[in-house]
């Protein structure tokens, strides 16, 4: 992820070190003190600090990146808005981990859902390939000068930014080809001074929130262009807004974000084995949420299972709630969380999530909860 | 504003101010002394929110605001941007904040911007208290001044604690450069602003600013209130440089305090109280003897 960050050729990047996004920045600390990557890194003191100086480099003209995870994602969560609002194209990966209390350094989604709100594309990673691929290719939209907005490229913590894969890294040469130097519409600069961050009041405040909505309305038609482009250059069509993995004639399609879908494909080819139709709906644009794609995708199903490693507490996961609008009410659709703070999501848990989708719908039903360490009056639940 | 009205300043009237606001003086100054090649940063706050209603702005150089708490880290990024373009050289980064935004809220981000040695001059338009919320109490309050938060009354003398020496915590940093000035004294703001865009590295300069809102002070007043602040010793001119007190503005006879405090309801409340002014008269003094105000 480093080694991609570092072929987008950044100016400025600024981060502050947790676990497990911590090696992404070391390495490229690393690129800069070898001269291989020509760009200044700034120690900060904290992810507020991280995500507001890489705010003042890009309005400033320069390409910036920052990484972050967890609580320091949640402290970021403030200039976050504020990035989008200003409408800068700062990148950023997420290595999601859970969120205290209890602390816990472990893999789920709960970080970046917390901040789907905050006007950023949003696109999750099943593996390695894809996080390099995404780094790159979301650069390139977010930078358009019609889109101008921030990207957000989501991998599971450990699970991809610990795990070893063999994954092709393009070249230079080609990156640059598709990836023109930052050349954004507008910037700090005193032969052309202008104001950022003005006092929006009612008069305006409306219409800044609609032209981010509608712009990421044009994200969505970009998406799968961008992701054309990229796949006729590096041969890979990481870049799109889903993946439908056997899904064609699926009567029961589970949906999932992330690295837990390598998991989900390999059910769904020893239950196609068996003779069970079955497939698997991956959302890789989570913001802007691909609304009619999944809908069409969904055509055939008549059980849907969505697997949310993150709960909205008081509600339902968060994935859950945004299919559940989408969908025609002839389709059964459940709920599952699993996952949560690095709770392992085996292929056996994956079996009987189908076949709970193909029982009664449940709209948020814990999956592998230990019953043993739940206090005595929830024993029974 | 008209592109014309810019033409000679970089900061110009049209903006929403209060009358005698001494923080729209001083940046005023600072700004029209910086010039044309600089690009400034602004945390929220009364001066973000009267200079910069949108579609309108009263800056006439590129001005940058997102936050409360991230001035200094925003020009961190922005003076970082330019040394990677190679334009640094030629163009001014000035960080601004109020005191809440310098001393509380903004403190962490100030401290990493010095200690990480960026080429800025972080400016700190110290009112002494909240004021765009409406005159809250913060760590730069002076000692015994009544807030919303703090109160006089039946019970209370004002605000309990001393101000936060800032401008010690920013030397304490070993900066080039660390100071105070006051609105008293506008070539004094001048000096210091040439002065501290000559050197290379992170600069630290708290103007003291009247609010008469705030202070419940006489608007047309303003200057003369800031002036009573320095001669009684409440308000210490200094100058470190790399952590040493280097300068201090001499008050060869200090005038006592009640002749500052009576300009201001904030401090009305002390007046018939002998022993609280007297409590107030040793802050000065020790001011007074501390920084060799003498």
């Amino acid at each position: 992820m480093a080694q991609a960050a570092k072929l987008c050729r950044p100016g400025v990047i600024a981060a502050y070190p947790i676990t497990p996004q911590t090696h992404i920045v070391e390495n490229l600390s690393q690129f800069i003190a070898d001269g291989e990557l020509d760009a200044k890194s700034v120690n900060v003191e904290s992810e507020h600090s991280a995500a507001s100086c890489v705010l003042g480099s890009q309005a400033a003209g320069v390409r910036s990146f920052t990484c972050s995870s967890s609580q320091g994602l949640i402290l970021m969560s403030e200039v976050l808005f504020c990035i989008a609002g200003m409408r800068l194209p700062v990148m950023l990966v997420c290595a999601n981990r859970a969120l205290s209390a209890p602390i816990n350094i472990w893999n789920d989604q709960q970080d970046s859902i917390a901040v789907r709100d905050a006007g950023w594309i949003q696109l999750y990673a099943e593996n390695n390939q894809e996080a390099v691929d995404l780094i790159i290719a979301s650069h390139k939209i977010a930078e358009d000068p019609k889109v101008m907005l921030p990207a957000m490229v989501c991998v599971d913590g450990f699970i991809l930014t610990h795990g070893m894969e063999v994954v092709d890294i393009p070249e230079q040469k080609d990156v640059d080809e598709f990836l023109p130097p930052y050349n954004p519409p507008y910037k700090l600069d005193p032969k052309n001074p202008m104001s950022f961050g003005l006092l929006g009041t009612p008069d305006v405040y409306l219409e800044t929130r609609y032209a981010i909505q509608k712009t990421l309305g044009d994200v969505l038609k970009m998406i799968p262009t961008v992701g054309k482009e990229y796949q006729d250059k590096f041969g890979r069509d990481s870049l799109r807004l889903i993946e439908e993995y056997k899904t064609d004639d699926a009567e029961t399609i589970l949906i999932a974000m992330g690295s837990v879908c390598g998991t989900i494909k390999d059910v769904v080819d020893s239950q196609r084995k068996q003779g069970k139709k079955v497939g698997l709906l991956k959302i890789v644009s989570y913001r802007p949420f691909p609304k009619q794609a999944i809908k069409k995708a969904l055509d055939s199903a008549k059980n849907i299972g969505v697997i949310d490693k993150d709960i909205s507490l008081g509600s339902d996961g968060a994935l859950y709630s945004e299919v559940k609008s989408v969908i025609s009410s002839d389709k059964k659709i459940s709920g599952f969380i699993a996952g949560l703070g690095g709770r392992d999501i085996k292929a056996k848990t994956v079996e009987e999530i189908i076949n709970l989708s193909e029982k009664e719908e449940n709209s948020c039903r814990f999956i592998d909860l230990n019953k043993n360490i739940l206090w005595e009056e929830f024993k029974t639940i | 504003m008209k592109k014309e009205h810019f033409q000679e300043n970089c900061y110009v009237s049209g903006h929403t101010a209060c009358a005698g606001c001494g923080q729209s003086m001083a940046v005023r100054i600072v700004m029209n002394t910086a010039g044309k090649d600089t690009i400034a940063s602004n945390a929220t706050g009364c001066l973000e929110v009267f200079s910069s209603k949108a579609p309108e702005s009263a800056f006439g150089v590129p001005w940058i605001h997102s936050l409360f708490e991230n001035s200094a880290a925003v020009a961190s990024g922005v003076e970082t941007a330019l040394v990677h373009q190679g334009k640094k050289e030629g163009i001014n980064v000035i960080a601004q904040a109020g005191d809440g935004g310098t001393a509380d809220i903004g403190l962490q981000a100030l401290s990493g911007m010095l200690e990480r040695g960026h080429d800025v001059l972080f400016v700190c338009y110290d009112n002494e208290a909240y004021m765009n919320t409406g005159i809250q109490r913060s760590g730069s309050t002076p000692f015994s001044a009544s807030t919303t938060t703090s109160p006089s009354g039946k019970h209370s003398t004002g605000n309990p604690r001393p101000k936060k020496p800032m401008v010690e915590i920013c030397a304490a940093h070993h900066i080039p450069y660390s100071a105070t000035s006051s609105i008293a004294n506008p070539k004094d703001i001048e000096i210091k602003v040439k002065k501290a865009l000559k050197i290379k590295g992170p600069k630290y300069l708290q103007i003291h600013v009247p609010c008469p809102l705030g202070w419940r002070s006489d608007p047309s007043q303003s200057i003369d209130v800031a002036k009573k602040a320095v001669e009684t010793g409440l308000y210490p001119i200094v100058e470190y440089e790399y952590g040493k007190l280097t300068k201090s503005r001499k008050i060869s006879s200090p005038k006592p305090v009640s002749e500052y405090l009576k300009l201001q309801g904030r401090f009305r409340h002390l007046l018939k109280d002998a022993k609280a002014l007297a409590e107030v008269q040793q802050v000065a003094d020790k001011n007074i003897e501390y920084y060799g105000l003498k």
